[in-house]
């Protein structure tokens, strides 16, 4: 099936979401997704900051859909013409749901763990404006731990149900996860009950923002203050596939491998996450590829050359003591 | 006087019970059914007779029904819509009250047109007494041999069952309604898949407004072309309106579609004008959820054409000087509302009832809530009617499910059509606290057509 993306074309398989296109297409005109995760089923359609305009249903049905669609949930049809980044409308639709999603949040990043890996700060970023038009108190919650290692920080959540659907998914029991309604909403306790379960830690690192975090590296460091080193081990419950952040020569926290869209590789497990904090209880693999977009890779010495200096042999030996560092840890 | 199809018998002593009911005519449209008509002979009577959905969205019946997916083997649902919870409509609750087996007999019509074996009537939780009343009239219903297996000896097996909801609005939005039944949160679904496709527990089903189907028992005595003789043009037969607010006479009306607004307002047959001999300001005619008009644009449409009781009429004009049918909830407001007060009741209706799925409506619906009050309590800004628009356009169109929209257009018609009032709260705000604006120049003649705009 052939689908056009701001003009880019891309042949996909059928039962392929636009969101899903165009990150094989890759680059700025991937919409962000903030609810979405492709590990996690039934996911997605309910942050709506991956809005995109169909200008062309199909080839059979050249109609265009009548509102913006989210990219996430939309499958792709034969010649389906989608705009995001070259429709001002998406531009416009996606700037207010970044002012909402910023409505109620706290802002509070110099004191969030989440701070330097936190998609909502990134997309505040790239499609907020400078002020807020909001002249009202925010909505608080109480913190609250969820078992001796996470804690819930329910005045950051997004409600993007990405924890929900992991809690859901993780274990047999249904964990309803959100109580009341609207914007008083907030994500239950009763996922507390996932934590009996060996894979609850994975709530952790789905959570786009900083509303759940790993007690056992909270305050401990900036994350982009530390190394990130793919690792792995042996492990009876998961994959064992890993990354460790290190500072210095200590291991401070342990996550699943994420991608460029936040998501990660495999879930791991909470021994893993939790318990394998040394540097001997891992094989390590070597640094993680980090974007040298993030503000992670600041302090990485990390160089990503222009392709021009890769290809060519004089400036390839100009910078061949950057290349050398690249490879080091 | 307009013909009375599903209302005819309402003031019968005892028509709220099976022999009543029954010595009046009513089940034949079942005995006609099962015995002499195909399930699709009924479905082709439907769509024949134009019947467009009472719950809102006014979508065609019989399109509606032809849609729903009959894979073999797979059982197949028909749900009725009885959360009615739009503030502003209360015809739904008039009907199962005084005239329960109405709907029960739809029901069955219904649910043997579309071959469903199991149908569930999904009544909102606050409506104990009505969630009673059915319950006995399926009791009788079943007793008669209505309801059941081998209903009449057609061969044709029925089980109905009633289902309190928890009492939320959006369980009315049907996929929500859907999510409820089934047990769980009633959070509105992702579309598509639609009902007709994956509904009640991933099974095909059709999800009707409880007007919509106690009209097929009529569509099916008199047949599909009868009833489309009454009304006009694409809004055929009759339609229940709940008429409320300051009106000498409120209450539950059947009317002919087409009829005149100004007759429906003004005639004794129907609301007998505006109580205590006050002028009317302003109408909002198909319940909380449609856009708000002045009174002269109520009257008449922007062509100074006299505006009617139909899908088409009430929307001529588009959102700039049109409304819509909605579920026909229709408020009239006297001289003394307060438009302010009402639109920030409205706004604080749907932020009390987003599900907060999507963050335009979780928090667009909160923020005008407040901008709302503020506005109100004589607290205000020139601005924040700028504010207010934009932020009603942010949340329109963005959302999963239409509460969003039904949030964002109360909001934007009045400050449309009433912006000097909400900026008279602003350059009056202590004042705007002791006494309301009035009538000002709303029910003027409308400009001539040159000079509108
Ligand atoms: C927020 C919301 C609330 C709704 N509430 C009701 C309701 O209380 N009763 C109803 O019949 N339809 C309601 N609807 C419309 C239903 O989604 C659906 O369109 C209707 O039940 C279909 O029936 P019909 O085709 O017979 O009109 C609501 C829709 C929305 C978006
Ligand atoms: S806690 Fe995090 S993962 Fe869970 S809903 Fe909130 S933002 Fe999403
Ligand atoms: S529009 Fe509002 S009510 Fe509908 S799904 Fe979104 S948050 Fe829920
Ligand atoms: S990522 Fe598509 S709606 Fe959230």
């Amino acid at each position: 099936m052939k689908v056009t993306i701001d003009g880019i074309p891309v042949e996909v398989e059928p039962g392929t979401t636009i969101l899903n296109a165009a990150r094989q297409i890759g680059g700025d005109i991937v919409p962000p997704a903030m609810c979405y995760y492709s590990k996690l089923e039934g996911s997605g359609g309910k942050c709506r900051t991956c809005l995109v305009k169909v200008s062309k249903g199909s080839e059979k049905d050249p109609r265009p859909m009548p509102k913006l669609v989210a990219s996430c949930r939309t499958t792709v049809m034969d010649g389906m013409e989608v705009q995001n980044i070259t429709s001002p409308e998406v531009v416009e639709a996606r700037k207010g749901v970044v002012e909402m999603l910023l409505l109620n949040h706290p802002l509070d990043c110099p004191v969030c763990d989440q701070a330097g890996e936190c998609h909502l700060q990134d997309l505040g970023f790239e499609h907020g404006a400078a002020k807020t038009r909001y002249e009202f108190d925010r909505r608080t919650f109480e913190k609250i731990d969820i078992g001796d290692k996470i804690q819930l920080h329910m005045t950051r959540c997004i409600l993007c149900y990405r924890c929900v659907f992991t809690a859901d998914q993780i274990t047999n029991t249904r964990l309803h996860g959100i109580l009341n309604r609207g914007d008083h909403s907030e994500i239950s306790t009763y996922i507390t009950k996932a934590v009996d379960n060996d894979f609850s830690g994975n709530i952790i690192d789905v959570c786009p923002v900083g509303a759940l975090t790993d007690k056992t590296f909270r305050f401990k460091n900036r994350v982009w203050f530390t190394k990130p080193v793919d690792a792995h081990r042996d492990c009876d419950k998961c994959c064992g596939k890993v990354t460790l952040w290190y500072k210095g020569e200590d291991v401070i926290r342990v996550t699943g491998r994420k991608d460029v869209y936040g998501e990660v590789e495999e879930f791991i497990c909470n021994t893993c996450r939790f318990d394998k904090k040394k540097t001997a209880d891992w094989v390590i693999e070597g640094p993680r590829k980090i974007s040298h977009k993030s503000v992670i890779s600041s302090n990485h010495y990390e160089f990503t050359p222009l392709p021009v200096v890769k290809t060519n042999p004089v400036l390839m030996e100009a910078n061949k003591e950057q290349f050398e560092r690249d490879t080091r840890l | 006087m307009g013909r009375k199809l599903l209302l005819e018998h309402i003031n019968v002593p005892g028509i709220n019970t099976f022999d009543v009911y029954r010595s009046k005519g009513g089940y034949a449209a079942v005995e006609k059914a099962l015995k002499t008509m195909s399930p699709d002979e009924v479905v082709e009577e439907v769509k024949k007779s134009g019947l467009r959905g009472r719950g809102g969205a006014g979508f065609p019946t019989g399109m509606k029904w032809s849609f729903l997916a009959k894979p073999e083997g797979v059982p197949r649902y028909l749900v009725c819509n009885a959360d009615e919870s739009e503030p502003g409509t209360f015809k739904d609750r008039y009907l199962m009250t005084y005239i329960p087996h109405l709907l029960i007999e739809g029901m069955i019509v219904s649910s043997f047109a579309l071959g469903a074996n199991t149908s569930y009537i999904y009544v909102r939780g606050e409506m104990m007494p009505q969630i009673r009343i059915l319950e006995k009239a399926i009791a009788e219903a079943k007793a008669k041999g209505f309801l059941g297996k081998n209903i009449l000896g057609s061969g044709y097996d029925l089980e109905l069952y009633v289902q309190p909801g928890g009492g939320a609005y959006i369980c009315g939005e049907e996929t929500a309604l859907l999510e409820s039944l089934e047990g769980k949160r009633g959070n509105p679904r992702i579309k598509p898949p639609f009902p007709a496709i994956a509904g009640l527990y991933g099974r095909p089903t059709v999800v009707n407004n409880v007007e919509s189907i106690a009209a097929v028992v009529p569509i099916v005595n008199e047949g599909g072309d009868e009833y489309a003789k009454l009304g006009i043009g694409r809004s055929t037969g009759t339609k229940l309106i709940s008429a409320g607010g300051n009106l000498k006479k409120p209450g539950v009306y059947e009317i002919d579609l087409g009829l005149p607004v100004e007759e429906f307002l003004y005639s004794d047959e129907y609301c007998g004008g505006i109580a205590n001999g006050k002028r009317l300001k302003a109408v909002v005619a198909g319940g909380s959820s449609v856009p708000i008009l002045p009174a002269n644009l109520i009257l008449k449409t922007i062509n100074n054409e006299p505006r009617l009781m139909s899908y088409e009429s009430l929307a001529d004009g588009g959102f700039i000087t049109g409304t819509m049918m909605g579920s026909g909830g229709f408020i009239a407001y006297d001289e003394d509302a307060c438009i302010v007060r009402n639109t920030w009741n409205f706004a604080r209706f749907y932020h009390h009832e987003s599900c907060g799925q999507c963050s335009p409506c979780r928090e667009g619906t909160g923020w005008m809530e407040k901008v709302l009050h503020r506005l109100e309590h004589g607290h205000g800004k020139m601005s924040d009617m700028d504010l207010l628009v934009d932020v009603s356009k942010k949340i329109e169109g963005n959302t999963i499910c239409p509460l969003g929209d039904a949030a964002a257009w109360p909001v934007a018609s009045a400050i449309r059509h009433f912006r000097d009032e909400f900026e008279w709260h602003v350059t009056n705000g202590a004042e705007a606290t002791t006494r309301n604006y009035g009538l000002a120049h709303y029910a003027d003649p409308l400009p001539k057509l040159e000079t509108a705009g």
